[in-house]
């Protein structure tokens, strides 16, 4: 049994075997076999090796002669290790000691193998962890020829363990297989995490070497409340944990419960939670949650699902399957948010030194106008439907509202010629998520309907941290006083503009915020759906009252260490049962 | 230091068992990494003798190189090689001469130790 501690990014608990996800997509379960098939399997490893020792002859002979031998010794090297006797006989001894398949026989030696290397402290030999992989890879391409098992074809259930993921691999996970989520990178608002929160799967980031460690069908417990994996656990582990899930589940029910009732204070003021999405799936389990309408769509995922570009009629047919789901409540499109850390599979993307600060996002969409058009053009036809708003992301100047209005002007035009129907009023907001666009607020909110805050990037462009970078993740709070005024500057010009307003970032998701939130003034807020039961509790268990006393006292403070303490006792005075 | 310390152990003599020790140190700056570990074990399998690696805590066959390259032996490090077999002397001096003399063909380690650090 091994302890791993990492950051807890979305709750629940998982208990099962491990599944890991190698660059390549491997999988390689344990399988146990009869003691008869141990033959069959030992040969079947036996093919394998020699089967990989034709390819890589092949392939050695095809270098080029001039080549100056790096390459050359590489190969060669694979080739000894491949030909090795001492390394078959580990292998062969595994599938007939513990009845297991060739596969997994294999993998099991290759990683412990490679374990060896990873434990050393010259950084040269540790490296030579890659060459084993390597050639472990080549023999499991032998074993599992087209038999390749992935992600996509899961039939029993599993905990995924990978190095790091994309959110293109974790939004392609089977819900009912992928029980949980472990992964060796990653940071608390990385898009891993929000995409396993919005699926409800239990997951832990920032694990540093779990791959390492663990070997494919090992048991594992993902904990996704303390941050926790436990890599083959003892029964004893195995059944407190089996109770842990019970309660956990039973307070996710207690929770449920409270969905039909509103999100209103003790005092009588009524809030208003919305969810965030990325795919139209999930908008059933927003209304499932108790969600009043979509505050944040974020479209882009439709263009990191798939293997190509989707077409008008693609983003169109997304948009109506959700807001059918809605009907006339509010349903909020943020037109793609493409660059930085998510990207299309297509190659339009110049890697760029310093991505977030770069061509992303709306800065994306007014380069490439076929594009933006198109969403545009889907959005507007389906704003027939029900109650759409348009929301255009990462705003830095009012020069970028009037030019994206100015577009979708045109695709109105567009839709006009061909005699489409669309909704003419359609709301336009914009996300506040730069300091730039908090600070000229004022400005910005005479040409639009509506403010988002998106506190994710509002916290990292403000405090210049990286939220992925595990080394200076520590300063990224949202509780930092310059954080926290350039959100009071943001509600205050909304207000006075008496446009509408809401707080769609991570920041609306955690308990500890809501009470200060609620006294700044947000009277709107849109959350992963799993955390909307939660919140609403919160929600009516409080006054205004209190809320508007803790805001008043935090705004007044000067350090992040004081406000989180502080908003931490007060949370907990305000709430005992909550925390 | 320089391994010259040679010992040979006549054995029980029952069937012509020569027993050869010696110890090495590998002075090539990169240590005994993958394709000095090939080289190794190529020398090594020319030979009929046993043929068994030992550094402080592990005894491996000098002839896989999986076994081998699994020392991880670093620059600086002293390996004892122990033949045992009719050609156990020649096999012993043609592995010292790769690893001491020839050195894998690899440079030893630079003065101010500038490492290939990552970057």
């Amino acid at each position: 049994m091994e302890i791993k501690k990492g950051i807890a990014v979305s709750p629940g608990i998982a208990i099962a075997k491990a599944l890991i996800i190698d660059s390549e997509d491997y999988r390689i379960p344990r399988r146990s076999i009869s003691p008869s098939q141990r033959m069959t399997e030992i040969q079947r490893a036996r093919n394998a090796f020699k089967d990989a020792v034709g390819e890589l002859t092949r392939l050695e002979v095809a270098q080029d002669k001039t080549d100056e031998g790096k390459i050359k010794d590489i190969f060669a090297v694979h080739l000894r290790f491949l030909r090795d006797r001492s390394l078959r006989k580990k292998i062969t001894d595994l599938v007939h000691s513990e009845s297991v398949t060739a596969e997994y026989a294999v993998s099991a030696t290759m990683r412990e193998i490679a374990s060896h290397f990873t434990k050393e402290k010259d950084p040269y030999m540790r490296e030579r962890a890659a060459d084993i992989y390597d050639i472990e890879r080549r023999v499991l391409r032998q074993l599992l020829g087209k038999k390749r098992e992935d992600v996509e074809h899961l039939t029993e259930e599993v905990a995924v363990v990978a190095r790091e993921l994309s959110p293109t691999e974790t939004a392609g996970f089977d819900r009912k297989f992928v029980k949980g989520l472990a992964t060796d990178a990653g940071g608390r608002t990385s898009h891993t995490a929000i995409v396993a929160r919005s699926l409800g799967i239990p997951a832990v980031v920032a694990l540093e070497n779990l791959t390492d460690d663990i070997t494919g069908a090992d048991v594992v417990i993902i904990d996704g409340n303390r941050g926790i994996v436990i890599v083959k656990p003892d029964e004893q582990t195995i059944r407190q944990y089996q109770e842990y899930e019970r309660e956990f589940v039973a307070l996710e029910h207690k929770l449920d419960a409270i969905r039909e009732k509103p999100a209103v204070t003790r005092d009588g003021i009524r809030i208003t939670l919305l969810g965030n999405i990325e795919f139209p799936e999930e908008a059933e389990s927003v209304l499932q949650k108790g969600g009043e309408g979509i505050g944040l769509y974020r479209t882009e995922f439709l263009y990191l699902n798939t293997k190509r570009e989707p077409t008008e009629e693609d983003h169109y047919q997304a948009y109506a399957e959700t807001i059918g789901v809605f009907k006339h409540r509010p349903v909020i499109i943020r037109t793609v948010d493409l660059g930085a850390d998510k990207y299309t599979q297509s190659k339009r993307f110049a890697p760029e030194p310093n991505p977030f600060l770069g061509l992303r996002s709306i800065r994306f969409c007014l380069q490439n106008l076929m594009m933006f058009k198109t969403q545009l053009h889907a959005i507007l036809r389906a704003s027939v439907l029900g109650k759409v708003k348009i929301m255009f992301p990462l705003i830095t100047n009012i020069q970028e509202v009037m030019q994206s209005k100015l577009i979708l002007r045109d695709v109105m035009e567009d839709l006009d010629e061909e005699s489409v129907a669309y909704d003419k009023n359609v709301q336009i907001g914009i996300m506040i998520e730069t300091p730039s666009a908090a600070l000229t607020a004022a400005t910005l909110a005479r040409d639009v309907d509506f403010f988002s805050i998106g506190t994710n990037d509002l916290t990292q462009y403000t405090l210049a941290v990286d939220r992925g970078n595990e080394l200076v993740s520590t300063l990224y709070s949202a509780a930092d006083p310059a954080v926290l005024r350039l959100i009071r500057t943001v509600i205050q010009d909304a207000h006075k503009a008496q446009i509408d307003l809401n707080v769609c970032g991570e920041m609306a998701s955690e308990p500890e915020y809501i009470v200060l939130l609620l006294g700044m003034g947000v009277r709107t807020i849109s959350l992963a759906p799993p955390m909307i039961p939660e919140i609403k509790q919160i929600i009516r268990s409080v006054t205004m009252e209190d809320c508007n006393n803790v805001a008043r006292k935090i705004l007044g403070m000067n350090s992040e260490r004081q406000i989180s303490n502080y908003l931490r006792d007060a949370t907990r005075k305000i709430l005992p049962e909550v925390f | 230091m320089d391994g010259r310390g040679l010992t040979v152990q006549i054995g029980e003599d029952r069937l012509e068992r020569v027993v050869c020790q010696m110890e090495v140190e590998i002075k090539n700056a990169d240590g005994l990494h993958m394709r000095p570990a090939m080289q190794f074990v190529d020398i090594a399998s020319t030979f009929e003798c046993d043929i068994i690696i030992s550094n402080s805590e592990n005894s491996v066959d000098g002839k896989s190189i999986m076994q081998m390259s699994m020392l991880a032996a670093t620059c600086g490090t002293k390996l004892k090689i122990r033949a045992e077999g009719a050609d156990a002397q020649q096999a012993v001096d043609a592995l010292r001469k790769l690893v001491e003399e020839k050195m894998f063909d690899e440079p030893p380690p630079k003065k101010n130790k500038t490492k290939n650090v990552k970057t």
